[in-house]
C-alpha cells in the first residue's frame, strides 16, 4: 500500500477534498472541492471566517470528522500514500505518529482524571517501542522542551494544577510526543489571553523548525498567519479562494475576499478612523449562491460571477479563483 | 482532607440525632408504652409505679438523653410482639438483608455498567435500541410484580429455582450466610435479581447518558488524535470519567436497596430485616420499627460518607484544598 515518497513528492497533498454532512434536507456540502499541498517542514496558514470549512479540512485530514459529516470526494495523501479510505485502525496509527493535532481549548484537551506525565508516557507508549522508564524520560524532555519550569515535579501534576498557557505548552508536547511529520493545529492560541498566545505560536514555531515539522495552521487571526506561515490559504464557504505566500497575500492581496480581510486587521501605526468592513455575512451552507459564493458581498462582481464558479487559478506567485483574473475571456463582459 | 471527613462526621452525627430523635417520639409518643407493656387488670397505682420506675415521669430531654444512651450501647428497647431484646432482634436478622442487598447491588452494577458503556459507545446499534427498551420495562414495571413474574417463570413452570426463603445458611459467628451453600445460592438469585433490576436499568441508563456527554469531550477528541487505541479512549479516558456520578447513583441507591428490600422480602418470605419490619408495623410493634429507622438511617449515612471518600479515589480535582496555579 505504501508508495515510496518520491524526491519532489510533497508531504501532504489534498485534492478536490469534498465533506459533506447529509441531512434531511439533502446533502451539505461544508468543504467542496479543496485542494493545496504542504511541504516538508514548511507552515501552512489557513484563514477564514467561521463556518468557512478549514477546521473541517483539517478534521478531514486527521480522520476525526465527526459523524454524520464525511469525505465523499478527492483523496488525501500522505507521503505518496493515500490515506482518506485506510480503515479506522491504520489510520489510528497514523494519529499521533505521523499526524499530530492541537485544538483550540487547552483547558478541555486533557482528561482531567490523569497526571499529564501519564497522559505523555501513554502517547508515547502507543507510537514508540519504549518501556516505562525510558517513555518517563522522554516525557520529561518534552515537557521542558516546551518550557515548563520545574518539570521533574510538574510531570506529576494533574492539569487542574496548570495555567491555560501552560496547558497548551503540555498540549504541544502531546502532538509532538512521537515526532510527527505533520501537525495540524486547529486554533491553537485562541483560547488564550493575547498575553499568552504570542508565547505559544513562538514556541510551536520554534519546534516545528527544529524537528522539521510542517503544520497546518488554521486560524482566523491574520496577525498570526502574518507572523507565522510560509504561505496562506484563505477560506471562503468551503472553497479557497486565494493560496499563496504569505507576504505575497497580506501584500497584494489579489481576490476581493482577501483584500476585505486584509483591510479589517487594525495595525499600530496606521491611523485609519474606521476599519474596513466587509458588509453581509457567509452565506450558509444550504443557501450557497450560484457561481462565485462571495458574489453577494463583493463590490466587484458582475454578470459572469453569479452563473459560472470561478476555478483557481495561478496569478503571478499566488492562486486565486475570481473572475477578474480570468484571462480576457472572448465572450464575456468585461470588468468594470 | 482529614477537616473535611471530620465535618462530614459531624454532620452524619447531626443527622443520626435528628432521626433518633423522630424514633424517640415513635417510641413515646405513639400510643402509651406502659399500656403496651401491661395487662388490662393492672391497677392506676401499679401504672404509676412501673411509669416512674421506667423513668417516663422525667423530664424529656433527660430521657432523651438516656434513650440515646442506652441505644448507643446497643440497647434498643424489647420487642412487644417478640419479647426479645430488639437489637439481638435485627442482629439476628441484618445478614439475611445484607447479602441480599449486596448481591443486588453486585448484580445491578456487573450488568447496568457494561450495558450502559455498549449503548453509549455504539447508540445506534439493535442490541442498543433492545437494551433501552428493556430498560424501560425495568424501570416502570413495580418490583412486586417482577419477583411474581420471576417466581411464575423460574420456580412454577421451569422449576430450577426455590420460590421463597432462604435456603441453607450456615452461621458464621453470630452472621448466618447463604452464600456458602448450593441451596442458599440458588435461593438468592430471584430476589436479588428482583431487587436489583431496578437499579440496573438506572445504571445502564446513567452510564450511556454519560459515556454519550464524556465521548464529545475535546479530550476524548484529543485522545483519538494522540493515536491511542479505542480500547484506551473508551475505558481509562471515557468510562472513568463517568463514574463520578455513577458511585454517586450506586451509593445512594445501595441505601434504598436495602430500606427498599421491604417489598422483595415479602414477595420471597426472605428472612431479613424488611419482613422483621412489616411484620412489626402488622403488630404495631414501635421498639422494633424505631430501631430499624434508625438503623437505616445509619447506613444510610454511612454510604454517603464512603461516597464522598470514592469521590476522591476517582477525581483528583477534588484531592486539594486549594488548586495550586502555576503562572
Amino acid at each position: 500500500m505504501a508508495v515510496p515518497a518520491l524526491a519532489n513528492e510533497p508531504l501532504l497533498r489534498v485534492e478536490d477534498l469534498r465533506v459533506e454532512f447529509p441531512t434531511r434536507r439533502g446533502r451539505l456540502t461544508a468543504v467542496d472541492g479543496v485542494s493545496f499541498e504542504i511541504a516538508p517542514g514548511e507552515v501552512l496558514g489557513v484563514v477564514g471566517e467561521s463556518g468557512a470549512g478549514k477546521s473541517l479540512t483539517g478534521a478531514a485530514i486527521i480522520g476525526l470528522l465527526e459523524p454524520p459529516g464525511k469525505i465523499t470526494g478527492g483523496q488525501i495523501v500522505l507521503e505518496g500514500q493515500r490515506i482518506d479510505n485506510l480503515p479506522y485502525h491504520e489510520m489510528r496509527q497514523i494519529r499521533g505518529r505521523r499526524i499530530g493535532a492541537i485544538f483550540q481549548d487547552p483547558l478541555t484537551s486533557l482528561n482531567p482524571l490523569y497526571t499529564i506525565g501519564r497522559q505523555l508516557t501513554e502517547t508515547i507508549r502507543t507510537h514508540l517501542p519504549l518501556g516505562e522508564t525510558a517513555a518517563r524520560e522522554r516525557a520529561l524532555a518534552l515537557l521542558r522542551a516546551v518550557g515548563i519550569p520545574a518539570a521533574e515535579q510538574r510531570i506529576d501534576q494533574y492539569p487542574h494544577q496548570f495555567s491555560g498557557g501552560m496547558r497548551q505548552r503540555v498540549v504541544i508536547a502531546l502532538a509532538l510526543a512521537a515526532e510527527p511529520r505533520l501537525i495540524i493545529a486547529d486554533e491553537p492560541t485562541t483560547a488564550l489571553d493575547v498575553s499568552i498566545q504570542a508565547q505559544i505560536i513562538a514556541l510551536l514555531k520554534r519546534l516545528c523548525r527544529e524537528h522539521g515539522t510542517a503544520v497546518m495552521l488554521v486560524t482566523h487571526d491574520m496577525g498570526v498567519i502574518a507572523e507565522t506561515a510560509d504561505r496562506v490559504a484563505v477560506m471562503y464557504a468551503g472553497r479557497i479562494v486565494e493560496i499563496g505566500p504569505v507576504r505575497e497575500v497580506v501584500r497584494h492581496a489579489r481576490h476581493p475576499y482577501t483584500v476585505g480581510l486584509m483591510g479589517s486587521i487594525p495595525l499600530v501605526g496606521r491611523d485609519v478612523a474606521r476599519l474596513a468592513q466587509i458588509d453581509g455575512a457567509m452565506p450558509r451552507l444550504n443557501a450557497i449562491p450560484l457561481g462565485c459564493a462571495f458574489n453577494p458581498r463583493c463590490q466587484k462582481a458582475f454578470d459572469i460571477c453569479r452563473t459560472q464558479r470561478p476555478d483557481l487559478r495561478r496569478v503571478g506567485p499566488v492562486a486565486v479563483a475570481c473572475h477578474l483574473f480570468d484571462m480576457p475571456p472572448a465572450d464575456a463582459g468585461r470588468p468594470p | 482532607m482529614i477537616a473535611f471527613v471530620l465535618r462530614r462526621l459531624l454532620q452524619a452525627v447531626a443527622v443520626m440525632l435528628v432521626v433518633s430523635l423522630i424514633s424517640f417520639a415513635l417510641f413515646n409518643f405513639v400510643g402509651d408504652p406502659i399500656n403496651n407493656m401491661v395487662g388490662q387488670e393492672t391497677t392506676l397505682d401499679e401504672r404509676a409505679e412501673l411509669r416512674r420506675q421506667l423513668g417516663l415521669e422525667d423530664p424529656i430531654p433527660l430521657r432523651f438523653a438516656r434513650f440515646i444512651g442506652n441505644a448507643l450501647q446497643g440497647n434498643l428497647g424489647v420487642s412487644y410482639r417478640m419479647a426479645e431484646p430488639v437489637g439481638r432482634l435485627i442482629l439476628s436478622r441484618l445478614p439475611a438483608t445484607l447479602e441480599l442487598s449486596l448481591a443486588a447491588a453486585v448484580f445491578a452494577l456487573l450488568v447496568g455498567v457494561p450495558m450502559g458503556v455498549y449503548c453509549g459507545l455504539y447508540p445506534r446499534a439493535p442490541l442498543a435500541r433492545l437494551f433501552q427498551a428493556v430498560s424501560l420495562v425495568g424501570v416502570s414495571l413495580p418490583t412486586f410484580l417482577i419477583g411474581i413474574l420471576l417466581i411464575l417463570i423460574f420456580a412454577v413452570h421451569l422449576n430450577i429455582l426455590p420460590s421463597f426463603g432462604r435456603g441453607e445458611a450456615v452461621a458464621l459467628g453470630w452472621w448466618t450466610t447463604g452464600l456458602l451453600t448450593a441451596a442458599g445460592l440458588k435461593a438468592l438469585i430471584l430476589p436479588a435479581i428482583t431487587l436489583g433490576l431496578f437499579q440496573m436499568t438506572l445504571i445502564m441508563r446513567l452510564v450511556r447518558s454519560e459515556m454519550l456527554e464524556v465521548l464529545r469531550t475535546d479530550y476524548i477528541k484529543f485522545a483519538r488524535a494522540r493515536g491511542l487505541s479505542n480500547r484506551a479512549v473508551h475505558f481509562s479516558h471515557a468510562l472513568r470519567n463517568t463514574l463520578v456520578p455513577v458511585i454517586t447513583i450506586t451509593g445512594l441507591q445501595l441505601g434504598a436497596i436495602i430500606a427498599f428490600a421491604v417489598i422483595t422480602e415479602t414477595v420471597f418470605q426472605w428472612p431479613g430485616m424488611g419482613l422483621l419490619f412489616i411484620q412489626s408495623v402488622q403488630f404495631a410493634d414501635v421498639p422494633v420499627m424505631a430501631s430499624y429507622l434508625i438503623l437505616i438511617a445509619l447506613l444510610f449515612v454511612i454510604i454517603n460518607l464512603v461516597v464522598d471518600l470514592l469521590y476522591y479515589a476517582v477525581d483528583p480535582r477534588l484531592r486539594l484544598d486549594r488548586p495550586g496555579k502555576a503562572a
